[in-house]
């Protein structure tokens, strides 16, 4: 019997041994808002993650937290259990990201869409959608008949905002009688009800719909009822093949192994990142061919030019609703005004809930 | 967009093929609590209806079975909630509450392989007729025939209970298990039917939503439809006709506010988006303050464990 303790003791020490020496590994972990089967936003992250553990590099993820008190828990959770480098992948984790990050100065932080890096081992990072939505604008514009662009927003954050005006000022200079209805559905996930809203734009009159929510609802109600839609953060051709004309894909992959490769070689820093078309971080599907050779050309061309910086979406005379100028002709928006964005430009209806 | 009387009656088609998972789940789970359980698993079992029918459909491409597996899915999964709180007696809101996080990570599990393909069309009864009959045609027509049992369903859950023998079984085992257990009636038995068949038809609610309303599997893409069913037969204190009444308010005002939105009113939207919380309620408690009528209705049992002393 006592045989028997004493082989339990020692492989009990070998365990021991082992999860300590796990423990030493560099580790990433991955805080997700959607469950990684979305097919939209967590999807994409949950994509990047794939390419670290690809690269090597040992990962974690816990998916479908939500904004608020539980994700401070996760996060800190994550930090306590031997991550080295986390990535919290929503808006909404911006304060629960500072406030861990406050209490663990050693493991590194980067949070996704957000502005506040209020300790040293914070960084943000996001993609510029908005290069995608200027060239979702141009093609609603010369595709709607009734002039009329649906469009389905989840949260009034400066992102969703910037990408509501991005799309609205590229489809008026194309076709200056355009308006962009919105509905603010509050939620980034409720395949219900998007395919409810898109409905009732669509029952309103829009004839091209987009969304800034994440499942797939949106373009299949689209699909069904016979008008255009787009695919958002994924490839969504499959599920609304003769409605979606393309789709905006994020593409996190090269950011998180680089990232996750510097922290475990310490050449770590603190860093705001915002990539756009240029750097691939934000990608376009394949053109609907139903948009008619010549407009894929056009849009082709406005997707160079506005990767080389020739062309940038918020470029002057830029007016508010009231009329009050935005931005000054000839001027382009600074990364400051872009990520603080609070107000519709002229030309969409309605009013931003406060 | 002109109010005119047949857009009026395409908004109300879209209520109603809004509402139906609720009305399917709210009327399983009434007869659930009219047997004196009370199952919180609702969420759960209408999330593994979702994944089986959708799972199923791919799997034999035949809409048929998938509908009728994704109710035999709901009556498995609720068998275990039967043979816990029946045979092994536990608690009823907890073994619920353990129910809806299994199903919702179940599902999750199975779905992992059938997320990324886009569902079948599902096949809608008399389309000619919705198109050519303006106001009543995309009321009546142009359906799925799970939305015609769906609104028939309230009717014959209320006839069940108050015109035959078994739906009094029911309510008295509800009642009083102890009095319905001395007149020999096998009230475990009964509960476990009940059980069973809520079950399916939150199985069912499940499936409508992963096969006919968004043709997809997406995780938890119920999205807390299971706990409004449950809020709904509470507030519509256990009557049929309140339930399918509840379902309707919320369903229509939900796409209400949605078209409000769309039209432009200025109405801050947080207000909009808490309304058809806020309507369903108000209207229930309006509709349902006969005290004796309620009393009639509540299951004095629910919730409480009966065993048979031997």
């Amino acid at each position: 019997m006592y045989k028997n303790f004493f082989k339990y003791l020692i492989s009990a020490i070998f365990l021991l041994g082992f999860s300590v020496n796990s423990n030493a590994d560099f580790k990433v972990g991955f805080v997700y808002v959607g469950p990684t089967g979305d097919h939209g936003w967590t999807f994409q992250h949950h994509e990047g993650r794939n390419a670290v553990e690809a690269a090597g590099i040992k990962t974690t993820f816990v998916e479908s937290v939500p904004e608020g008190a539980d994700a401070e828990r996760v996060i800190r959770q994550l930090a306590q259990s031997g991550h080295d480098l986390i990535f919290t992948t929503s808006f909404g984790y911006m304060d629960p990201t500072n406030k861990v990050a406050k209490d663990f100065p050693n493991v590194k932080f980067e949070h996704a869409t957000g502005y506040k890096r209020e300790h040293s081992n914070v960084s943000t990072y996001s993609a510029r959608f908005y290069e995608g939505r200027t060239l979702l604008g141009h093609i609603a514009g010369k595709m709607t008949k009734t002039n009329t662009i649906g469009y389905i927003a989840s949260f009034p954050i400066p992102e969703v905002i910037r990408g509501i005006n991005a799309m609205t000022l590229a489809a008026q200079k194309v076709n200056p009688n355009i308006k962009t209805k919105i509905v603010w559905v509050f939620t980034w996930y409720d395949p219900g009800k998007e395919a409810e809203a898109a409905q009732a734009l669509i029952d309103q009159g829009a004839d091209v719909i987009m969304q800034h929510t994440d499942s797939t609802a949106p373009v299949q109600t689209a699909e069904k009822a016979g008008v255009w839609s787009f695919g958002q953060a994924s490839d969504m051709q499959r599920f609304a093949p003769k409605s979606i004309l393309t789709s905006i894909i994020d593409d996190w992959a090269p950011y998180y192994v680089e990232r996750a490769i510097a922290a475990r070689d310490g050449t770590w820093n603190q860093q705001d990142t915002w990539h756009g078309l240029k750097e691939g971080m934000v990608a376009m599907g394949p053109y609907n061919s139903a948009m008619g050779a010549e407009l894929v050309k056009e849009v082709e061309q406005l997707q160079k030019d506005l990767a080389s910086g020739k062309v940038h979406s918020f470029t002057g005379p830029i007016y508010d609703q009231k009329g009050n100028i935005l931005v000054a002709e000839g001027k382009v928006a600074d990364d400051g005004m872009l990520a603080g964005m609070s107000v519709y430009v002229k030309g969409v209806e309605g009013d931003i809930p406060k | 967009m002109s109010l005119d009387i047949s857009f009026i009656g395409i908004l109300i088609g879209s209520i109603m093929a809004s509402s139906v998972p609720l009305i399917l789940a709210a009327s399983g789970e009434l007869i659930t609590e009219r047997s004196g359980v009370l199952n919180l698993g609702v969420e759960g079992m209408m999330i593994i209806g979702a994944i089986s029918g959708f799972a199923l459909m791919v799997i034999t491409d035949n809409l048929f079975i998938a509908i009728v597996g994704s109710m035999l899915s709901g009556v498995i999964i609720s068998l275990i909630f039967g043979f816990l709180t029946q045979s092994l007696l536990t608690n009823h809101v907890a073994t619920g509450l353990a129910l809806t996080i299994f199903g919702i990570g179940l599902s999750a599990m199975l779905g992992k392989n059938f997320v990324g393909i886009p569902g079948k069309e599902f096949p809608i009864l008399f389309s000619s007729l919705k198109e050519s009959i303006p106001f009543f045609g995309p009321i009546l027509f142009g359906h799925s025939i799970v939305l015609y049992f769906a609104f028939a369903l309230p009717f014959l859950t209320n006839y069940f209970l108050k015109k035959t023998k078994l739906g009094l079984v029911v309510r008295a085992v509800g009642d009083s298990p102890v009095s319905a257990s001395n007149q020999g009636i096998n009230v475990i038995l009964v509960r476990y039917c009940c059980i069973l068949y809520g079950g399916a038809m939150c199985g069912l609610a499940g499936a409508y939503l992963s096969l006919i309303y968004t043709p997809q599997w997406i995780e938890n893409m119920t999205a807390g439809r299971g706990w409004i069913a449950l809020a709904l037969v509470v507030f519509a204190t256990w009557s049929p006709i309140k339930v399918l009444i509840g379902a309707l308010i919320f369903g229509g005002i939900t796409i209400l506010q949605l078209h409000m939105q769309a039209i432009g009113f200025r109405i801050p939207v947080q207000f909009l988006s808490a309304l058809p919380y806020l309507m369903t309620i108000i209207v229930l408690v309006v509709i349902s303050r006969d005290s004796r009528k309620i009393k009639l209705n509540t299951p004095t049992s629910l919730g409480r464990i009966f065993y048979k002393e031997k």
